[in-house]
């Protein structure tokens, strides 16, 4: 379980990132921070691993407040994606994979061992252990993101807009993808984007941040687009409109759903 | 032209090439001077780089000291590390030293601030000790161009190293202020040619070497159509998107 407690962040130029967010993050539930650009989910995001410290409050993992953690120890444990996977251009797929089991000082045959079945997981052909980033497409990268971010087993999971740089095709392809492995591996995953479709599609609990680092609602899905907190998560889901407004229409007995355009959208199952 | 046929002559003349002064013992000290300089320049400059690079900090003063160190005149510095410290070597190499350092800090700061910031936050968020982003992540990506750096200082050392024959009996630099006061030009032109000779082959040495310490990964052309299929099926979300017209 990670715990924000009263956090606030101002930057040394005097933004204010984050102002005093108090929430929860259930263990083995995906998380989704979204919002905006500077809304504050990527510091929040951050202030997990040490990546940011807090201006005034406390986040704690398993009840430790992670400022009495030594940072690099701290990340060497928690699994990290970041958007444009961040990969080491230098290094082959296989070594990028196993760069943290090998900092934590363990034996290469084991850490490329490893790392070949963790390309099985994120559904990467062993083939492709020896090229280097660059001569994969964008979705492949954002898979070796992955499989280097569960290389050393984590309970937590960070992503940070993995999948905010690839098309619309494959961006759909990851987030399944994801689906399935945290159906499998069942990690807490703390994940950002300002994409609310996949912020719904993903989350368990969705966390919806507004402009100057406030979180607006806190909630399921379900939950939000049940009962919005105020006029701006409503307005930032969209609950009024498009394909989030549907109403039920009979044609020949059947019930088709429409959506706000009045477009048909599915037939309602019984 | 006959001037120049008459270096040659003379550095082709077998008598040069032997006994004490001749080309090879001249080349030999002309070649370690060099080495020597660029080795406290390195010394200096390269750490120094290094750390302005990789913190983002100092760059300003940095800029503007060796844009100074550029300005000074390496033979007024010479005459005048000379005037003090005598006869000898010491005074042409902290002269050539001074002339080293800028191209060294530059190639140095600019290899390492060449690296992308992302790979860099990424390679700290999964947990490399800063000495380990140093050494694994930006010296090796920024390599080629602080081994350019080191290139073009090498060339100005070994262009000027020729001073050290002004107050120390050292160098290809002999051949030139021995033909210049004996007004033994075929001698003069000689040295300055081997000199150039010189200094073509070893910038030679460091292309190849420059070309070498470009990462694989970095070096390898981004190749179209390398996806193969993953070891398991994937979500088919929608059909395909064809656009344009199709042929």
């Amino acid at each position: 379980m990670i715990e924000f407690r009263g956090v606030s962040k101002t930057f040394p130029d005097g933004t204010r990132a984050v102002v005093d967010v108090d929430i929860v993050i259930p263990p083995r539930k995906t998380t989704v921070f979204v919002g905006s650009s500077g809304s504050g989910k990527t510091t929040l995001l951050r202030m997990i691993n040490r990546m940011v410290d807090p201006t005034s409050g406390q986040v704690l993992i398993d009840g430790t407040d992670v400022a009495t953690r030594e940072p690099v120890a701290l990340r060497r444990g928690i699994g990290y994606v970041m958007q444009n996977s961040g990969l080491l251009p230098h290094r082959t797929v296989i070594d990028n994979v196993a760069t943290v089991p090998l900092l934590r000082g363990a034996r290469k045959r084991d850490a490329h061992a490893h790392a070949l079945e963790l390309l099985d997981t994120v559904g990467l052909d062993r083939s492709l252990a020896d090229r280097y980033p660059s001569q994969l497409s964008g979705g492949q990268q954002q898979r070796v993101g992955v499989a280097r971010g569960l290389a050393v087993d984590p309970n937590i999971l960070l992503m940070d807009e993995p999948f905010g740089a690839v098309d619309p095709i494959v961006r759909a392809e990851l987030q399944q993808e994801l689906l399935r492995l945290q159906g499998e591996l069942g990690k807490t995953v703390v994940f950002v984007t300002h994409d609310i479709d996949e912020a719904f599609l993903l989350g368990d609990q969705v966390v919806i941040m507004q402009h100057g680092g406030k979180i607006s609602q806190a909630a399921s899905p379900t939950e939000i687009l049940a009962n919005p907190a105020d006029d701006f998560v409503a307005e930032f889901v969209g609950a009024d409109r498009g394909k989030r407004a549907l109403h039920i229409t009979e044609v020949g007995g059947r019930r088709i759903v429409l959506d706000g355009d009045g477009r048909a959208a599915g037939v309602l199952a019984s | 032209m006959n001037l120049f046929l008459d270096g040659i002559a003379w550095i082709l003349d077998p008598a040069n090439w032997s006994g004490p002064g001749s080309i090879p013992q001249r080349l030999w000290e002309h070649v370690s001077i060099t080495a020597l300089v660029l080795v406290i320049a390195s010394a200096i400059a390269l750490p120094v780089g290094a750390v302005i690079g990789h913190t983002g900090r100092g760059r300003e003063p940095a800029v503007r000291v060796s844009g100074g160190l550029r300005a000074l005149p390496t033979l007024g510095v010479l005459t005048l590390f000379g005037i003090w410290l005598g006869i000898g070597l010491a005074a042409p190499i902290i002269a050539l030293v001074i002339l080293a350092i800028p191209p060294l800090l530059a190639g140095a700061y600019a290899g390492f601030e060449s690296v992308d910031r992302r790979t860099i936050d990424a390679a700290r968020a999964v947990g490399m000790l800063e000495s380990q982003i140093v050494g694994k992540v930006e010296l090796p990506l920024g390599m080629p161009i602080v081994v350019g750096g080191i290139r073009s200082a090498t060339l100005q050392i070994i262009a000027t190293a020729t001073l050290a024959a002004y107050v120390a009996n050292e160098g290809l630099g002999r051949f030139i202020f021995e033909g210049l006061k004996t007004r033994d030009f075929p001698q003069m032109l000689g040295g300055s040619i081997l000199v150039i000779i010189l200094a073509l082959v070893i910038d030679g040495l460091f292309a190849v070497i420059q070309r070498l310490v470009v990462p694989a990964g970095v070096r390898a052309s981004r190749t179209r159509e390398l996806r193969s299929r993953p070891t398991r099926s994937r979500a088919v979300v929608g059909q395909p998107i064809i656009e344009g017209n199709q042929k």
